[in-house]
């Protein structure tokens, strides 16, 4: 065993990307919670998100291309769920459930023929002399653009529900959803467009794990991502700046356990892998002791005559 | 224009035909699914529903409908019963993980030793696995009023690793030349769950998953503990105004629910599949959702529900060897029959009516 093979600075930077796809997803699902919606989708618009990346990002070998087609594809996707649970008044838990088993078979028969290949590169922003820098240019500057949109995402979304009036409807919608229609907001169309915004973001994460995290396609490859980001916005207590710190705990996990597997460490693989998910459980624990901060409308069907 | 009228009630008739509607609509976006895959609809369909009862090697495949379809009933009808009362086991595949190591691990201890006594302990120890396994969720839902959707699905990772870790090393066959994977429980009589009826596939799970539905009809419909569970889904506040204790009815639900999924892992891993090993579980327990809904959440439904996705597998395995359709396939129409089941509910619930504007 040997530790001093971990290099911080690079332990910093691959932090940053680690945490990359379940800062996006779990902003994205911040976003739909808020609004009063709770769609247990996000690991299928995930994946379908980084198959529909990765076959545009293969086909046309431009990896930008490929993370436009993960928004889409993510968004279409949650589509079905906004139909479903908006228009059809279907039950939210089921309805993620079933956008999850759905995502998974489709990406799997969207995925065949695509085992074994590279894509094509992310490239990386250039920083010129910034990336130079001792310790701090490899850690801040030495990244692809996407890292970089999911920080700005936290300070946009944080800014947009705190000053903005855009974000007062959509916390309106979803505290108290009968007083929202009251005062002549319209309720299903603010929840259409968040449900829609986080599969986006649930798309474009997904990407970002087959694009530049693993990068290649496997079946079932976000793993249970989907559903940590689901914790994490419970974790987060629905506030956009907690869910960069969760997801850089999440980040920070995953990548020390693959650096103390690296490191050759004498514990068993298999208790490192499940490491992040017995993490998560325990965070579960301690956070769900404050409820009161859950928006107060989440998972309640909205319907006009009520 | 038209508007949504809720309903009182749930409209009985469209409860009975929206399972069966939803079939006929996913049939008919699978076969327009078929056809953008390049193959001829028709042809698609009939070979995933129709070859496995009635094809030319029907006698093949029909046993194959109970052996498939009994650790789908199972699991369901469990999981239905807490759904029932909102709560939301899906971890069921964890749970299922957990019952065939614990059921499979204690047959191992006792081998090469033959006694009749074995194969009902294992089923003990299985039921008893699964039932340990959701009680994590429940007691941190119960202690500390932690999620129950996350934690379950959580642990399902944590059972796939547990499963990797014991089939590598606990339970691995000692004479297996160091292949993963455990002892084949077939060919240990005492632990085998062998076939009881020749060429019918019905086996001792099967059995377990007819008793199950008529236990849980039973509860659902004629037990005082069937209409608390039914309350406390329905009417959170009035239950407890009646005296129903939550916390019994969280450890109730996901105990009833990880027994039984623990046992459909003990009955697969002794029987169908043998043995312990990496890739065991083939996601019998989230299938069990789709099963579960399809069935109305009642245990008679699931029966039928169970029948007809087992039917889907089955096929789903002709069309991949006759017509070369992707295994993924099947498990993206699964998806897909539960949207569409959710979509047509709206009818069980709501009455849609024109309604001429009127001026305000």
């Amino acid at each position: 065993m040997d530790l001093s093979s971990i290099n911080p600075a690079l332990l910093l930077a691959s932090l940053l990307v680690a945490s990359t796809p379940i800062l996006l997803a779990a902003l994205g699902e911040l976003v739909v919670e808020r609004s009063g919606v709770l769609n247990l989708g996000v690991e299928g618009m995930m994946i379908t998100g980084a198959i529909c990346g990765f076959v545009i990002a293969v086909n046309t070998e431009n990896p930008a291309l490929g993370f436009i087609a993960a928004t889409l594809g993510g968004a279409a996707l949650s589509l079905v769920f906004a139909a479903l649970t908006q228009l059809a008044l279907a039950n939210q838990v089921a309805s993620g459930l079933a956008l999850t088993l759905f995502g998974l078979g489709l990406s799997s028969l969207m995925g065949q023929g695509y085992v074994g290949i590279k894509p094509p590169p992310t490239p990386k922003i250039d920083f010129g002399p910034l990336s130079d820098l001792p310790f701090i240019g490899p850690v801040l500057f030495s990244h692809d653009l996407i890292v970089y949109v999911g920080l700005a995402l936290v300070s946009a979304i944080w800014a947009t529900l705190k000053y903005t009036r855009i974000g007062l409807i959509l916390r309106a919608v979803g505290e108290n959803h009968d007083a929202a229609h009251a005062l002549g907001y319209k309720v299903v169309r603010v929840r259409v467009a968040a449900i829609l915004f986080g599969g986006a973001c649930a798309g474009l994460g997904g990407a970002y794990i087959s694009l530049v995290r693993v990068p290649q396609w496997t079946d079932g490859m976000t793993a249970g991502t989907g559903w940590i980001a689901l914790a994490l916005v419970v974790f987060a207590s629905w506030k956009a700046g907690r869910v960069l710190i969760g997801a850089w705990l999440f980040g920070g996990i995953t990548v020390l356990q693959l650096n103390l597997q690296a490191a050759g460490v004498a514990i068993p693989v298999e208790y490192l892998n499940m490491s992040p998910y017995v993490i998560t459980i325990l965070v579960l624990v301690i956070m769900s002791a404050d409820k009161t901060r859950a928006p107060a409308s989440l998972g309640r069907i909205f319907h006009a005559s009520d | 224009m038209l508007i949504l009228e809720k309903r009182a009630e749930p409209s009985k008739g469209w409860t009975t035909l929206s399972p069966l509607l939803a079939v006929v609509l996913t049939m008919v976006a699978g076969g327009a699914l078929f056809a953008i895959l390049g193959e001829d609809p028709v042809v698609a369909i009939r070979t995933i529903f129709w070859d496995p009862l009635f094809g030319e090697f029907a006698f093949y495949y029909r046993p194959q409908l109970l052996i498939k379809a009994a650790p789908l009933i199972l699991i369901a009808v469990g999981l239905a019963i807490g759904f029932r009362a909102g709560i939301w086991n899906i971890g069921a595949e964890g749970q299922y993980i957990i019952g065939a190591l614990t059921g499979a691990g204690v047959g191992l201890a006792f081998y090469p030793m033959e006694s009749a006594l074995i194969f009902p302990l294992m089923v003990l120890a299985g039921a008893a696995g699964g039932w340990a396994w959701a009680m994590i969720p429940a007691v941190l839902k119960v202690r500390f009023g932690t999620n129950e959707i996350l934690v379950s699905l959580m642990l399902v990772y944590v059972a796939e690793q547990v499963l990797a870790k014991m089939a590598l090393g606990l339970l691995r066959n000692p004479e297996g030349s160091g292949f993963p994977g455990s002892r084949n429980l077939q060919q240990y009589p005492s632990a085998h769950n062998a076939e009881l009826i020749t060429g019918t596939g019905m086996h001792w799970g099967v059995v377990a998953a007819l008793i199950a539905v008529i236990f849980a009809y039973i509860m659902m419909t004629r037990h005082i503990l069937g209409y608390q569970i039914r309350l406390t889904g329905e009417a959170p506040r009035a239950a407890r105004f009646a005296g129903v204790n939550p916390a019994r009815i969280v450890l109730l639900c996901l105990g009833i629910s990880g027994a039984l999924a623990g046992l459909a892992g003990m009955f697969e891993v002794t029987g169908p599949s043998g043995q312990v090993s990496i890739d065991f579980n083939v996601g019998y327990g989230f299938t069990a959702i789709i099963v579960a809904f399809l069935g109305r959440l009642h245990p008679v439904g699931i029966l039928f529900a169970g029948l007809l996705m087992a039917l889907t597998y089955i096929g789903g395995e002709i069309a991949q060897l006759n017509l070369s359709l992707p295994a993924a396939a099947v498990q993206m129409f699964q998806g897909m029959l539960l949207f569409f089941l959710l979509a047509v509910d709206l009818f069980s619930n709501y009455r849609v009516r024109f309604r001429r504007l009127e001026a305000a």
